[in-house]
């Protein structure tokens, strides 16, 4: 198997960026099952991070440590340090909903609310008391310019969010979490359930978005991971087998698992 | 007797079982209607009652008007405050399923209970007296089983995922119950406020306890006045009237009750799909 690699990600070195969020020794755990061991890895500023890795290896609860959103799981326990900007955001004296404004979040399945198009972008600004009329237009033009979406929906910001097609839905979630202006974007396998023609629009778009953002991507698929990612962790059973440039890790992965993984002689 | 014709036989059987059960409710309405649209007029629904079977039944109407919307603004705020309680923050303990269980008994206690403990506490011991707020207190007794319990429905089965994407926005817990999950829940939560609401406006033992005695002349000037309402004058002139006069006031009475039903239920249906509609579905 043989994976495009883009040029420009070929380009890219770890040591040229800056690191955005550091795990130390981070460990989480579902009641008995230790679902995170050890986690120590740090996720680059303004590019594409990929967790890859089969079912159930943690990707998803790895992503959630960034926004502490495994908090609302309530047999979740963890352990050790995540530092975003060099501050623990485990630590006490964090407020997690400050956190979460800084960080957006993009699920699986598009999830907009049973609101409005232009309701869908404006819930968290008027909830954090932002803004002023004009400035919340001004917000949800922004918002829906930086998923590529203004144009499609701009004459139908009052039409409900479900009269859109899925991928433009996924745009709108997407929109939804730059409308808080953050500086990091989670996104949790967002073209998983999408056609291929809408997967090729969200990836363009995490490309133009690790510009302002850094971007955090799990996904099942490879070949995504290769498109879009500059940087790439492995995973296996809650652990980071390997983790590095993107390029390496397909075309020359240290650990025998994790060339298993890539070359489709898994399990 | 073979299959085939046992199958047969029975397949009639089943046909004529629905056939007299779907009859039963257009006979009702039109009996109803038959009887009781001749003494409908202007006068009757605006004059009060005379000599006990005579004269109009303005005050039953407006007793009943006042009652349920007393009762509905007692009942529904505490109804839905229990069900936010029990569907978003009770931990799922012993506690909270007997609480939950304690709602689906109430749900089905005999009203005349309910109206015996509204005039023993209520009544006398509160000093309330036999008025127009002790009948709603009661009445919203009636309720809130109803309301409480389509209300946790419908809030349970908003979707777990516009939860997390309120909550990754930053948004607290009340934040996001308020302003995502109630919203999605509107439709179930209205069902279930107006199905108390359906139960109340036809309640009779529990009026008759609270309440007043049903022939009150007057409107209920406060709190405290004494307060006819519908389904105690029907209960009272089918039981007590010696005239065709008084019986047929009863129908007429029932007539406008239905109505009054049939407005709260046609109101549940027009705002469920409102705001069905508004969520985009
Ligand atoms: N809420 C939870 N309660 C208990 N265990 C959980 C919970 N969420 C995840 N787990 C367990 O933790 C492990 C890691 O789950 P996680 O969802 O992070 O994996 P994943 O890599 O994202 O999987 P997938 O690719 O299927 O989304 C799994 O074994 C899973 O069963
Ligand atoms: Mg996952």
């Amino acid at each position: 198997m043989s994976y495009q690699i883009n040029e420009e990600l070929l380009r890219f070195r770890p040591k040229m960026a800056q690191d955005k969020v550091i795990f130390n020794d981070f460990n989480l755990w579902y009641g008995e099952k230790h679902a995170l061991i050890d986690i120590n890895i740090a996720v680059k500023s303004n590019i594409v991070t990929a967790f890859m890795g089969p079912s159930g290896c943690g990707k998803s609860s790895l992503l959630r440590g960034i926004n502490r959103m495994n908090d609302i799981i309530p047999v979740a326990r963890s352990t050790g340090e995540v530092l975003i900007d060099g501050k623990n955001i485990m630590g006490s004296g964090i407020n997690v909903y400050d956190l979460r404004k800084r960080v957006g979040m993009v699920f699986q399945r598009p999830n907009p609310f049973p609101m409005s198009i232009y309701d869908n972008i404006a819930y968290a600004p008027l909830l954090h008391d932002v803004a002023e009329e004009e400035e919340l237009d001004k917000i949800v033009e922004n918002s829906l310019r930086g998923a590529a979406l203004w144009d499609e929906v701009k004459d139908r910001l009052d039409d409900s969010a479900f009269s859109l097609s899925g991928g433009q839905q996924q745009r709108l979630c997407i929109a939804r979490a730059l409308s808080i202006n953050p500086d990091i974007i989670l996104m949790d396998e967002p073209c998983s359930a999408l056609d291929p023609i809408a997967t090729i629009k969200i990836e363009a778009l995490m490309r133009e978005l690790k510009e302002k953002y850094t971007v955090v991507l799990v996904t099942h698929n490879l070949q995504q991971a290769a498109r879009v990612s500059e940087m790439t962790a492995f995973m296996y059973i809650g652990e980071i087998i390997e983790f590095g440039a993107t390029r390496d890790i397909f075309e020359n992965p240290r650990e025998e698992l994790t060339e298993k993984y890539i070359t489709g002689r898994f399990g | 007797m073979n299959p085939v014709s046992r199958e047969k036989i029975m397949k009639r059987l089943l046909l004529i079982a629905v056939a007299l059960s779907l009859i039963i409710l257009p006979v009702i309405l039109i009996w109803v209607g038959y009887n009781g649209s001749g003494i409908i007029s202007i006068e009757f629904l605006t004059s009060r009652p005379r000599l006990f079977e005579y004269g109009g039944i303005y005050p039953q109407i407006m007793g009943s008007v006042y009652l349920v919307s007393l009762c509905t603004l007692f009942g529904a705020p505490l109804g839905i405050a229990s069900a936010i309680y029990l569907a978003e923050y009770a931990p799922d303990n012993r506690i909270t399923q007997s609480v939950r269980f304690f709602t689906e008994t109430l749900a089905g206690m005999p009203s005349i209970v309910i109206g015996l403990f509204g005039l023993e506490f209520l009544v006398f011991y509160l000093q309330l007296k036999t008025s127009l707020l002790a009948g709603a207190i009661s009445l919203s007794f009636m309720m809130l089983p109803w309301t409480i319990r389509a209300s946790e429905e419908a809030i349970k089965t908003v979707p777990q995922e516009y939860r997390a994407a309120s909550l990754a926005l930053g948004a607290t817990k009340w934040q996001t119950i308020v302003n995502v999950v109630i919203p999605a829940a509107m439709p179930g939560i209205l069902t279930g406020v107006l199905l108390g609401v359906g139960k109340a406006v036809g309640e009779t033992a529990v009026v008759w306890l609270t309440a007043g005695s049903g022939l009150e002349a007057f409107v209920p000037r406060s709190l405290s006045s004494p307060t006819g309402s519908l389904p105690m004058y029907i209960y009272l002139l089918a039981t007590q009237a010696h005239t065709v006069e008084g019986v047929q006031r009863a129908y007429g009475a029932s007539l406008v009750l239905l109505i009054m039903f049939l407005g709260v239920s046609v109101s549940a249906l027009m705002a469920r799909n409102y705001y069905l509609r508004r969520l985009g579905n």
